[in-house]
């Protein structure tokens, strides 16, 4: 039984017709007072509309950050991991309805919402309330009479600009360890799936001092630029992709301020021979780790969009991974039972067309798949692709760059050397997958595969206490796992002396 | 070598745009003056080819010029054009929303980058 659809009775999710943004703890409309609407891919129609800010906007959200942010960077790390707390306990209290929300929004099937978008951002949060009170900061002793403490600062008021694959889950990685770290926030929802953090800071606003928490909505261009270029902001996040990533260090290097950025992958995921050994569990779960290229419609920047086969298994494993792909349920997203919604916008859906295209040309076979799905009634207006799987080469376009679609490309390998030179054949290194029941196989690959993260006989798990983040053009810096505090934290040294005598030099 | 790479006259059309997309280009460059291209990679909207008002982008040493399109240079990042040089892309312009700080979003199209195999290039994988 699927979910009612939002704006219908019974439904979980009442939009507002029209959104503001929020900023100083109020809802505050855009100031040349412009709007634009806000379409669900899942029928392709519009449903909200949303503030088409501009550099105003931006300016008096840095207003109301600045205005917060020395006391909120005094606050007690108690204090903030109690906020944090509480966000993700009143989040989790209201767990369906923005699942609901995620999917109308993005498009993905409710089940992943359900059981991962939503779970996840609850935990995020909840881990970095205890990751900022857990944090120390540093005592060396230089000699008897010298001491360097080192403490953790906030760096003050920072900058996020949010993807729109995981609208709510990506915006909880930047802001809870932002947050959990003493910073204010003026944060921009990806103009495709701006409504799921709209309804989280009407749900979560109040928990945190005004100024806190800000968000601007528009476009790239006219918010996302004068947020990225300000020189008020000490540090700006992104995801997205590589010519903005090169654009937002630029204007980070006018102000000479750091970044993080994500930017994406081309992720090899190589099975091993002694995979297909046996007919039991593990074999089935590394049909299921190939098959994940389809989580998510493959909008993941971890999408394992290269699968390495050993060369003796490729047909005998190939023939199974074509049946569980063609096993994959599309559907409306908000029936439990579909296992691959929409893809995000039309944009997108016309991107993966031209990619499935090119693959064509390039002479890639295809297996399964290969073209829009069809779906009937009015998920006709939606953007949907059946999951696809091309076999060809590592040159070939489908194999080099990011689709960003439920497509999977698929080359066979001889040996270990071979696959490792195959899977680190890409301008990319941000994820990868291993599957051998050999551990030193799986070792040796995984310490030797130029990405930020290997996930070895398993795929797609995103925990908050793993780092994740790219090698080569994936990007810089990382994101999760304690370590991301200090992506948000200046280092200040108290050099102390204890010594009273002079040093003896003048 | 320390200077972009020009390829717009090495012999080869590697790059074009459709009747739309130069529709798109004209609208655009009424409003903010001369404009660049450049083709990006990874993740969201990545394979987006990217349109900003000449000297907001900072073309590098690396980044190649493949062509021109309505008297736009087309730039790629060299990495990038090395994987994807026997292919001509073709700019089009579709309903869309957005494409990270590309000036045609709040136009409510989008550049979209289609592709084909240069002129006598054999497919690499014959079927």
């Amino acid at each position: 039984m699927a979910y009612a659809r939002p704006n219908t009775d019974g439904s979980l999710v009442q939009y507002k017709s029209r959104y503001a943004n929020y900023i100083g703890g109020e809802w505050i409309a855009p100031a040349k007072g412009n709007y634009f609407e806000n379409i669900t891919p899942v029928t392709g129609q519009p449903f909200c509309e949303i503030p088409r800010s501009t550099h105003e906007d931006i300016d008096r959200a840095l207003d109301a950050a600045h205005g917060a942010r020395r006391a909120w960077g005094k606050t007690s790390p108690a204090d903030r991991a109690g906020i944090l707390n509480a966000i993700a306990d009143r989040l989790e209290a209201h767990l369906e309805k923005f699942a609901v929300s995620e999917t109308w929004d993005n498009g993905k099937a409710i089940r992943e919402t359900l059981n991962a978008d939503l779970p996840l951002t609850i935990d995020h949060f909840r881990y970095f309330a205890g990751a900022i009170r857990a944090q120390e900061g540093g005592l060396s002793q230089l000699d008897d009479n010298t001491v360097a403490y080192h403490f953790n600062e906030p760096l003050g008021v920072v900058g996020q600009i949010i993807p729109w694959n995981f609208p709510l889950l990506m915006a909880a990685w930047k802001l809870a360890p932002a947050l959990a770290a003493g910073n204010c926030v003026v944060l921009k929802p990806a103009e495709q799936t701006p409504a799921t953090i709209l309804l989280f800071a009407e749900l979560v606003g109040d928990l945190l001092p005004p100024g806190v928490l800000n968000i601007v909505n528009g476009f790239g261009v006219e918010a996302g630029k004068p947020l990225a270029s300000s020189n008020r902001i000490a540090k700006v996040a992104f995801t997205g992709e590589t010519t903005t990533g090169r654009l937002i260090m630029q204007y980070a290097s006018e102000n000479l301020i750091p970044v993080t950025l994500e930017l994406g992958g081309k992720s090899p995921n190589i099975f091993f021979s002694d995979v297909m050994a046996r007919d039991d569990a593990f074999r089935s779960k590394a049909l299921e780790g190939f098959t994940m290229f389809a989580l998510n419609q493959g909008e993941v920047c971890t999408c394992p969009s290269r699968a390495l086969v050993q060369a003796d298994i490729f047909d005998a494993f190939m023939s199974l991974a074509v049946e569980r792909t063609k096993a994959i349920k599309m559907g409306d997203p908000l029936d439990p039972s579909t296992m691959m919604g929409a893809q995000a916008s039309n944009d997108q859906l016309e991107k993966i067309l031209s990619y499935l295209d090119i693959g064509r040309k390039e002479g890639a076979e295809v297996l399964t798949g290969g073209k829009r799905a069809e779906l009937g009634g009015d998920l006709d207006g939606g953007y949907y692709v059946e999951p696809t799987i091309f076999v060809g080469q590592n040159k070939m376009r489908v194999f080099q760059e990011e689709i960003f679609g439920p497509v999977v490309s698929v080359a066979p390998f001889d040996d270990l050397d071979d696959a490792l030179s195959i899977g680190n054949d890409t301008l990319y290194g941000l994820g990868a997958g291993v599957w051998s029941r050999d551990g030193n196989t799986a070792y040796r690959v995984g310490r030797a595969i130029e990405a930020g993260r290997v996930w070895t006989n398993c795929y797609h798990l995103y925990p908050a206490h793993a780092a994740f983040g790219g090698y080569k053009q994936s990007g810089i810096g990382r994101e999760n796992h304690r370590m991301m505090l200090r992506h948000y934290q200046q280092t200040k040294n108290l050099l102390v002396s204890y010594d009273p005598e002079p040093m003896g030099f003048f | 070598m320390d200077e972009t790479r020009d390829l717009s006259n090495d012999g080869q059309r590697r790059v074009e745009a459709t009747p739309a997309a130069e529709a798109l280009i004209e609208e655009l460059k009424a409003v903010h003056g001369p404009l660049l291209f450049h083709q990006s990679g990874g993740c969201c909207d990545g394979s987006a080819p990217m349109c900003y008002p000449v000297g907001d982008f900072k073309i590098g040493r690396y980044d190649v010029k493949l062509g021109e399109v309505a008297g736009c240079p087309v730039y790629i990042g060299g990495q990038q054009f090395e994987r994807w040089k026997h292919t001509r892309l073709i700019i089009d312009a579709v309903p869309g929303r957005g494409a990270g700080f590309s000036l045609e979003a709040p136009t409510g199209q989008r550049f979209l980058t289609r592709s084909a195999l240069l002129d006598g290039e054999e497919p690499a994988c014959p079927t």
